[in-house]
């Protein structure tokens, strides 16, 4: 317990939906992040994946405390973060750093890069003035740019470039943890394989921990150590990578692992994917029991929409929160529609003691 | 006759540093009730490439030549009233990116109405009952009450199909695609592109697909274009392509791909970004990129060739076609024994 960085539990982001303009008065709450759970380890990668909306994002500004979380609580290092003030928390952000999904918008126009990636610096008082100078050279080169471009602004480089400013403002006060929102979704594919690979060579340099969010399968799948999968601000799935791209537990897991295009025609045209129906809910008023089940082809009535599923533990940390997970992978479309087992509960656990 | 042949198409535009040749000699043809999905990175002039054939660039500052015969017509030279009763009719465009390309004060009953009233002689309701039809067949639940509403109160994969419904509307011959799942879950991807899957096995129509994710590509195109910096750097068939591609920039994207069929530690990554077009780089455009690089590479350019033995097969490189089929075999071999293991 003691040995993980980050320790979220239970963690809940509500936001409120108000009417009126002098009193307001609260008449709904936007459910974007309700009752999750994870830990990471030093040096590990976690990938987050989820659709849109699904509450990654709110989750990830929950843990650098971007947001104040409505419930729940986060553990950095091991101390509890959760209800710090501003400047309790400040010696902590040096810990903890953030990558933001669009290089465009996240690097202020107005600045040189050699003032971007070294505001954190003089912000924690890190260092003469000339110190902070070679730091910030020291770290353009470690991310691949050239140090002399100390003195340019953000709109002479390109979309991969600049990322790289990114990854090098975060790294500059030597964090522990960094959260990367998106980080490469807004690059090109081989622009992509280079943020991909300069970030796997950083955290084996500088033995980084990251959490990391993305939409895309793939690019979690090459990165992440365990992979968690969220719906409507809940968990649906965490595993380990390996058991949970072989093996996926939970109906949307696999739903979404057969919607991934396969860039080998051949594969492909065999490849017969399960279509999801409809979109994501609204998390205003979002389904009962589980929240998948309006979308879920293996919904059973009576049970789904009145019972929520707990997060059922498979073999060695794999938990999925279903009552009729898929049994083998990969299953044929009716398989698939067809649980063969019945609800979890006593198998699952069995399963976990064996 | 193709549907659509383009041959030999530039398109140039006058800016203040210069003239930037954002498409430079490029062919290819479309079949009825055939693919063609064309791949490149940003800035290679996959996009330019349809809006010149759909003649949406400004003209201004546009220099174009070349032809793009639809059945044999030219779209490039016909007088704008005909294009107007082409496009939107015979030749339709899906919009990249949903949340700008709707019009956001008027609901979208109206703005798929206006397609039908331009190009039909049919009445109001006549257009709507056609409107509200498309939008059942794009799987938009309660169709006939939604068709009020604007495009704000649809999520994002709901506003791409009313596009995609909008670009359909008068069954059109040939279905320009620009990125049309670019801003999308893989979820929604899956749902639009079965979508278009049924409407071109149920209309024949020809679709010209844009995308830079060779996912998509595989499992929907017959042919394949690959662009580089305004030049095609090799065309054949989706099979010829991922299975045989003769051309190292294809090599290179295929390579820094992370993919769920295997299972690699790194990826290869193409070095460097693509050239500026205002200025390409002399000889091969890929040369300063290309890690099999030859002094030939940089004095002059490579035609593009066919590969012997296969004539749709053609590529733009100069390294001999052994070199190719060895390191073509690697890089497949390396994605099978993966994929197996």
């Amino acid at each position: 317990m003691s040995d993980d960085l980050l320790v979220v539990e239970d963690l809940e982001k509500h936001f409120p939906v108000t009417r009126g303009i002098i009193f307001q008065k609260q008449v709904a709450s936007v459910q974007a992040v309700d009752g999750v759970s994870f830990t990471v380890k030093p040096g590990e990668t976690l990938g987050v994946v989820g659709e849109s909306g699904c509450g990654k994002s709110t989750m990830a500004r929950c843990i650098m405390r971007l947001l104040d979380p409505t419930g729940g609580k986060v553990i950095f290092d091991g101390r509890d973060i959760t209800n710090l003030s501003r400047a309790q928390m400040r010696p902590i952000r040096r810990e903890m750093m953030m990558i933001f999904q669009d290089p465009y918008a996240s690097l202020n126009a107005r600045k040189r890069v050699g003032f971007i990636v070294a505001e954190a610096l003089e912000v924690h008082k890190l260092g003469t003035d000339a110190e902070v100078k070679r730091r910030v050279q020291e770290l353009l080169e470690v991310v691949g740019l050239n140090p002399e471009h100390y003195n340019r602004f953000p709109h002479e480089f390109s979309g991969g470039q600049r990322q790289r400013i990114g990854v090098a403002r975060a790294l500059a006060v030597n964090p522990k943890l960094i959260v990367c929102d998106e980080p490469v979704s807004a690059l090109d594919v081989s622009v992509q394989a280079q943020i991909l690979n300069l970030l796997k060579d950083l955290q084996q340099d500088f033995g980084l921990t990251y959490v990391f969010i993305a939409h895309d399968l793939n690019v979690v799948r090459h990165i992440s150590d365990r992979v968690m999968v969220m719906y409507l601000g809940k968990v649906a799935e965490l595993a380990e990578r390996d058991k949970l791209y072989a093996a996926p537990k939970h109906p949307y897991t696999g739903a979404l692992l057969s919607a991934v295009p396969i860039p080998n025609p051949e594969m492909g045209r065999q490849r017969k994917p399960v279509v999801l129906e409809g979109d994501v809910p609204s998390p205003i008023n979002p389904p009962s029991a589980c929240r998948f089940h309006p979308r879920c082809p293996r919904f059973h009535e009576g049970h789904c929409d009145v019972e929520e599923p707990p997060l059922y533990s498979f073999s060695n940390g794999h938990v999925a929160a279903c009552h009729y997970p898929l049994e083998r992978w990969p299953l044929t479309a009716e398989e698939f529609r067809k649980a063969q087992s019945g609800p979890t509960g006593a198998k699952a656990t069995a399963e976990a003691e064996a | 006759m193709a549907l659509l042949e383009v041959n030999d198409l530039k398109t140039y535009f006058r800016t203040d540093d210069g003239i930037v040749k954002a498409v430079d000699g490029v062919s290819f043809q479309v079949e009825k009730g055939q693919t063609l999905g064309i791949v490149g990175e940003s800035g290679c002039g996959k996009s330019v490439t349809c809006l010149t054939i759909m003649g949406l660039n400004a003209k201004r500052n546009t220099i174009t030549s070349g032809n793009a015969l639809f059945r044999g017509e030219d779209l490039l030279t016909m007088n704008s009233r005909r294009l107007r009763e082409i496009r939107g009719d015979d030749v339709a465009m899906i919009f990249q990116d949903p949340m700008t390309s709707l019009n956001p004060v008027h609901t979208i009953g109206r703005q798929l109405t206006e397609a039908v009233l331009l190009h039909r002689d049919v009445t109001k309701s006549q257009a709507r009952a056609r409107a509200v039809e498309l939008l059942k067949a794009v799987g938009i639940p309660r169709a006939d009450r939604r068709i009020d509403d604007y495009p704000h109160q649809f999520s994002g994969g709901m506003r791409q199909r009313v596009m995609i419904a909008m670009a359909l509307v008068n069954d059109p011959d040939l279905l320009i695609a620009d990125e049309p799942t670019t801003a999308l879950d893989v979820t929604t991807q899956a749902q639009i592109l079965e979508l278009m899957n049924r409407l071109q096995r149920e209309f024949g129509s020809a679709i010209i697909i844009i995308t830079h994710d060779l996912g998509v590509v595989a499992e929907t195109a017959d042919d394949v274009v690959v662009m580089y910096a305004a030049r095609i750097a090799e065309q054949g068939t989706v099979d010829e392509i991922f299975k045989r591609p003769h051309h190292p920039y294809t090599w290179g994207l295929l390579g820094s791909l992370p993919r769920l069929d295997t299972d690699t530690e790194r990826l290869v990554q193409i070095p460097g970004q693509p050239p500026s077009l205002l200025n390409p780089p002399r000889g091969c455009r890929f040369h300063p990129r290309c890690p099999y690089v030859m002094n030939v590479c940089k004095q002059e350019e490579p035609e593009l060739k066919q590969v012997t033995g296969d004539h749709d097969h053609l590529q733009r490189c100069w390294l001999d076609e052994q070199t190719k089929d060895r390191e073509a075999a690697k890089l497949l071999h390396a994605s099978m024994a993966e994929a197996t293991s």
